[in-house]
Order: C-alpha cells, then structure tokens, then sequence
C-alpha cells in the first residue's frame, strides 16, 4: 500500500537532489534553471500527496498556480539567458558580476 | 506488495536516476532529455493517485512548451561547456553533505511518531466522479480572481520575454508603420503661392567668349 509516507520522502530526496544540483552547477546557469524545476517538480508533488490522501482539491489548485508561475518564470529566465549571452558570450557566473560595484 | 506498490517504487527509481543525470551530465541537452524523463514519471506518479489534470497538465506544459524552450535555448547559444565543467567534483563534499542531511531530517520527521501521519491509501474518488471537474469547478467559482490573475501573469510573462529578446538590427530596412500612419498631405506637397509671371532668361553672356 502506498501511503502519504511513500511520496513526502520521494519528493524530499527530488528536492535534496535539486540543491545538490545547484551547487554542482554553480557556473552553469541553464543547469541551474533545471535545478530550479526540479525543486518545483517535488514541491508540486508535495502538494499533491497531501490533496489528494486527505481528500481536499483546494492543494491542486496551488499546484496549477505553481505550474502558471514557473512557466512565465522559465520563459523571462531563458530570455534573460539570450539577451546576456548575446552581450557578454558567456553565461559563466562568475563572469558576471558587473553590478557588484 | 500490491501492483501499485510496484510501480510506485519502480517510477521512484526512475524519476530518482533521471534526477540525478539531469544534475550531473555532461552535456546540457542530454540534461534537458533527462529533465523530461523526470517530468514524465512524476506525472505517472501523479496519476497513480488519481490527480489526473494536473498530471496531463504537467506533460503538456512542461514536456510540451518549457522544456522545448530550454532545448531551443540550449542548442541556440554556442556555449563552451566544457570550460563551464572546470572543477565540477570540487564541490561534491559540501553538496552531498547538504542533500544527505536534508533528506536525513525530513525521513527521521516523516518517520517519527511525532507528526503521526494518517497511514491510509489514497481517497480514492467515487464511481463516475471526475477530477477535472471538480477541479474546474472550484477554479471557476472559488480562485476565480486567482485564476484570472494567473492570465495576466502569462501575458506579462509573454510581453516581456518578447521585449527582452526583440532586437532592431541596424542593417536591415524595414517599414515604420507608425511613421507611414501619421503621415498627412502637407508633409509630402507644399503649395506655394506666387504671382503668375514668367522671368526673363538671362542674356546669353557666357556663349560668346572673348580670345
């Protein structure tokens, strides 16, 4: 039987896998928005295990918010993404810390 | 062990392998092809209690429009990774240690007695009962402003990726629609007013020219 249990820790070790990711990938920012996913992808999981084993549909509506806003925010991310490497050509970290000062 | 049971724990591998190769492989659309294989898996995950919108939701928005997206950007930029890929492994000590400690807490949390987790399978929905329905319906009535909200994101969202990325070059000519519009008459053909007299020619002085 598949209990409440079985999903919280998949979704914690997706979401530890997420931030180890993160700082694996500490110069490469388009590996760095697949991490970002990842960590949605288990927080939505989260959301969904606690909705549906305790019977109330309002969790996967927050679910569909959480998927509208990563969408505009994968979207302006990568668009971002263009316009630097089209100035800097590179989308190295470390390269850009222009606005430090 | 019951057949769902079965292939829970065996899509929980998959997303979990997939996870990691999309965390550690070398080249970003191999990273991307595997980020899709995880979204597919949580989807069956998904699925397997009962959250069937979400879960097609999940592929066709995901897989469908964000991943191809990351794969167009990933193939358009001309990136060199493996300059990106120095000193990958210097940090693995202080990552895993944060990973195994996360997971570490969240297990012992989940497993205590403390918090003391309903053990029980999914609610399973009624005969005929429809979770996109039922979704829809709450959508529509309780988080309609929300919902309406989540639009104007997504068209914010829009405006600005295509402002951000829109670019005129300088070499190319194009049409300004708006100058065009805006044009009137009296830019183009001025109407001068002068009295209706032909002026001599001048004498033909230059003709003849002494020696």
């Amino acid at each position: 039987m598949i209990t409440l249990t079985h999903y919280l820790v998949l979704s914690a070790i997706l979401f530890a896998i997420a931030v180890a990711g993160i700082f694996l990938n500490r110069k490469n920012i388009i590996v760095l928005l697949m991490s970002i996913e990842l960590m949605l992808l288990a927080v939505n999981t989260n959301f969904i295990a606690f909705s549906q084993f305790s019977g109330d549909l309002n969790g996967q509506v927050f679910v569909f918010f959480i998927l509208t806003v990563a969408a505009a925010e994968a979207a302006i991310g990568l668009a971002i993404l263009v316009v630097l490497f089209r100035n800097l050509k590179t989308i190295n970290v470390d390269d850009i810390g222009t606005l430090k000062g | 062990m019951t057949f769902q049971s079965i292939i829970f724990y065996v899509f929980a591998a998959v997303l979990i392998v997939s996870a990691l190769r999309v965390i550690t492989a070398r080249n970003p659309v191999h990273a991307a092809m595997f980020l899709v294989l995880s979204f597919f898996t949580a989807a069956a995950l998904w699925l397997l209690i009962y959250a069937e919108f979400l879960a097609l939701v999940l592929i066709l928005v995901y897989v469908g429009a964000v991943m191809v997206l990351f794969l167009f950007v990933v193939m358009m930029l001309d990136i060199n990774f493996d300059k990106l890929r120095e000193g990958f492994w210097q940090h693995l000590p202080i990552a895993a240690t944060v990973a195994v400690l996360m997971v570490g807490q969240m297990a012992l949390l989940l497993a205590g007695k403390a918090i003391n987790l309903k053990d029980s399978a999914a609610i399973a929905p009624a005969a005929g009962a429809s979770n996109t329905r039922e979704l829809g319906r709450i959508l529509y009535t309780d988080y309609l402003l929300p919902f309406e909200l989540a639009a104007v994101v997504l068209l914010v969202a829009m405006v600005a990726a295509i402002a951000l990325t829109l670019r005129a070059r300088k070499e190319v000519k194009t049409q300004v629609i708006g100058d065009q519009v805006r044009v009137k008459s009296t830019d183009r053909l001025k109407i001068i007013k002068m009295d209706a007299v032909a002026k001599e020619p001048p004498a033909e002085t230059t003709e003849a020219e002494p020696k």
